[in-house]
């Protein structure tokens, strides 16, 4: 028999018992709109994990002094020695697969323009800096690495500072006051927007390292020359992070003159891989509610195999006259076979359009950016067939091996 | 050349629960080409087992069953389901036409199981429901046909493949004298067609239609009368 004639057969079976058909197809509704739900929301917030990294920069380093160490009395957090921008240049030269490195000075500073004036930040970086930390230029240009010791009176100024001093107006050529001194605007960056604990990352003006310490005062800690309060390093994509981290560490142990068995002071951080990790966490509830989704498509499972026998008995008769007038076993076997993967297959289609709705009802109040991607339209087919098949096909077996007279005879 | 049916020392035992019931106790006969026989006896007698043994519904416990070419005491299941579709039509008692199936759908049944293409059972169904008298009630459902006319509809899909054997088991029981009387001429003049006509009965006036009765009796045949 062909499939085409079998699935036929199999529609008119079910649509004789519509009522019957769609409460048996409830449990897979359910359990593959949850299956599609979890999928979604555990896509997206993996999404907006790798978006948060992104906006990082992906394989950031952030090295910072550590306590110092002075006769077993252990200082505070960034009591150790500055980093200096020897540190920077050695770490930028001497360690293999580096995309980039960039120390930062920053202070707080009043800008003014026309009659307006704006508390902000002020960030002293090398020029490395917006590739490091993944800052795209928006108008105007960067200051190059030559700039860097000129001391020139160069910003590129956020987007904060557009909105607040330039009402949004194309600030480049323009020339803002900070700290009562001249400094020409010759670029923008585009906006990062909050950061992942609110603080509002376009608010910044940057401008060369030598020139935020010569001109404001920046990161000074005397008795260091040229400090840096933190060194921010981009791994070169395909490089082996732990390997950086560790040509790193030997690099400033040596600089810093640590003897061998002693403690760091200072750190490396991976803060791509702190995301990750915390991530992690939320992924193993995401696993356990995936659990959950399994049970109940299993319950639907057997809700499916439920009404297949009531079927087969049923249709006792209708079976031993198909034996009878020549169908083979596997004729039958494959009749409710198709029958039940049918069934999934509405149950699952059902289910994946409530799954994509309340994912989109889900993104709506949570303020998520969800997409539903055709990965789990394939998911969901393939977890109805699945089902469809594991579950009918022991009603079928049974089908297919009655006795042509005793289902001939059945009443 | 061999008959159409041949069986010998035909042994069919059942086990219920402690007790072994010989259904066919050592049957032997022969039937040719275009006869036409009704088969006898009270119930328990041993004339159905005798009838599903010779469609291939059941097997033998013992003995030597060749019809129309096939040794049914040696067929696997698969082989079994082709002779059904191939060399037998069924007529029941009961019709056992599907239900909410149109007449010429269940005429059509047996040519699915046969792989004719669907343009082909239609044509062919269509025409054994003319055959039967029925054609303008092709697509009515069994609900909406008399009992006579669900018996011919049952006949036509029994003819569809062009078996040599109807097997009909009690195919009057259901009907009432006048429609009987209807189809048992149809059974006649299908025989006269050349078709081996086979029915199970208990009805004297059914039998006295067939030209040769096998009386059965304890799983033996007792008669056999021409």
């Amino acid at each position: 028999m062909s499939l085409l004639a079998s699935i036929r057969i199999a529609l008119i079976a079910l649509r004789v018992n519509a009522l019957r058909s769609a409460l048996a197809m409830l449990g897979v509704i359910i359990g593959v709109a949850s299956v599609i739900v979890l999928v979604s929301i555990s896509e997206g917030t993996k999404r907006a994990v790798e978006a948060q990294i992104a906006s990082f920069g992906a394989n950031l380093l952030i090295i910072r002094p550590g306590s110092s160490i002075f006769g077993g009395r252990r200082g505070g957090a960034g009591s150790a020695t500055p980093l200096t921008d020897g540190d920077v240049l050695a770490l930028a030269n001497e360690v293999p697969g580096m995309a980039g490195v960039s120390g930062e000075v920053s202070t707080s500073a009043t800008a003014v323009f026309g009659g307006v004036n704006w508390s902000t930040r002020v960030s002293g970086v090398n020029a490395d800096y917006f590739d490091v930390r993944a800052w795209v230029i928006d108008e105007g240009r960067a200051f190059a690495p030559a700039e860097e010791s000129s001391g020139r009176r160069f910003v590129v100024v956020g987007q904060t500072i557009v909105r607040e001093l330039f009402d949004g107006a194309d600030p480049v050529g323009q020339t803002l006051r900070i700290q009562g001194q001249p400094f020409e605007i010759i670029g923008t960056v585009a906006a990062k927007g909050e950061s992942s604990w609110g603080a509002d990352q376009d608010d910044i003006i940057f401008m060369p390292l030598a020139t935020a310490r010569q001109r404001l005062g920046a990161g000074q800690r005397p008795p260091t020359r040229d400090p840096v309060s933190v060194i921010y390093a981009d791994v070169a994509a395909g490089e082996d992070v732990d390997r950086v981290i560790a040509d790193i560490e030997d690099i400033l142990r040596v600089r810093r003159e640590i003897l061998p068995g002693a403690e760091d002071d200072f750190s490396v951080g991976n803060l791509a891989e702190f995301i990750r990790a915390r991530n992690e966490t939320e992924n193993q509830l995401g696993l356990l509610l995936a659990v959950g989704a399994a049970i109940v498509l299993l319950v639907g499972g057997i809700g499916i195999m439920n009404i297949m026998l009531v079927s087969v008995t049923e249709r006792t008769r209708e079976i031993g006259l198909r034996l009878a007038v020549g169908a083979r076993q596997r004729d039958i076997r494959n009749q409710f076979l198709i029958e039940s993967i049918v069934l999934c297959l509405f149950g699952g289609a059902m289910g994946l359009a409530a799954g994509i709705g309340g994912t989109l009802i889900y993104a709506e109040i949570g303020q998520l950016e969800i997409a539903v991607s055709p990965l789990i339209v394939g998911v969901a087919i393939s977890a109805s067939v699945l089902v469809g098949v594991f579950f009918g096909l022991y009603p079928a077996q049974r089908a297919a091996r009655l006795n042509p007279i005793d289902a001939l005879r059945h009443e | 050349m061999s008959a159409l049916i041949e069986c010998r020392n035909l042994f069919k035992t059942y086990q219920m629960g402690d007790t072994k019931i010989r259904a066919l106790d050592g049957v032997s006969l022969e039937i040719e080409a275009g006869e036409y026989v009704a088969v006898m006896g009270a119930s328990g007698s041993g004339k159905s087992t005798f009838m599903n043994l010779l469609g291939a519904l059941d097997r033998p416990t013992a003995g030597y069953l060749r019809v129309d070419g096939a040794s049914l005491d040696q067929l696997t299941a698969e082989q079994e389901a082709e002779f059904r579709g191939r060399s037998i039509g069924f007529v029941f008692q009961q019709f056992n036409l599907l239900p909410r199936t149109s007449a010429v759908e269940n005429v059509a049944l047996p040519l699915v199981y046969a792989g004719v293409p669907a343009a082909e059972r239609r044509k062919r169904a269509m025409a054994r429901l003319e055959q039967m008298g029925l054609a303008e009630r092709y697509d009515h459902h069994p609900s909406q046909l008399s009992g006579g006319q669900q018996q011919r509809v049952a006949i036509a899909r029994a003819l569809v493949n062009a078996p040599q054997i109807l097997l009909a088991d009690e195919p009057t029981g259901a009907l009432d004298s006048k429609t009987s009387d209807d189809i048992m001429a149809l059974f006649d003049s299908l025989n006269r067609d050349g078709i081996t006509v086979i029915l199970v009965t208990h009805e004297q006036d059914v039998a006295d239609h067939a030209k040769r009765q096998l009386v059965f009796k304890d799983g033996r045949v007792v008669e056999d009368r021409s």
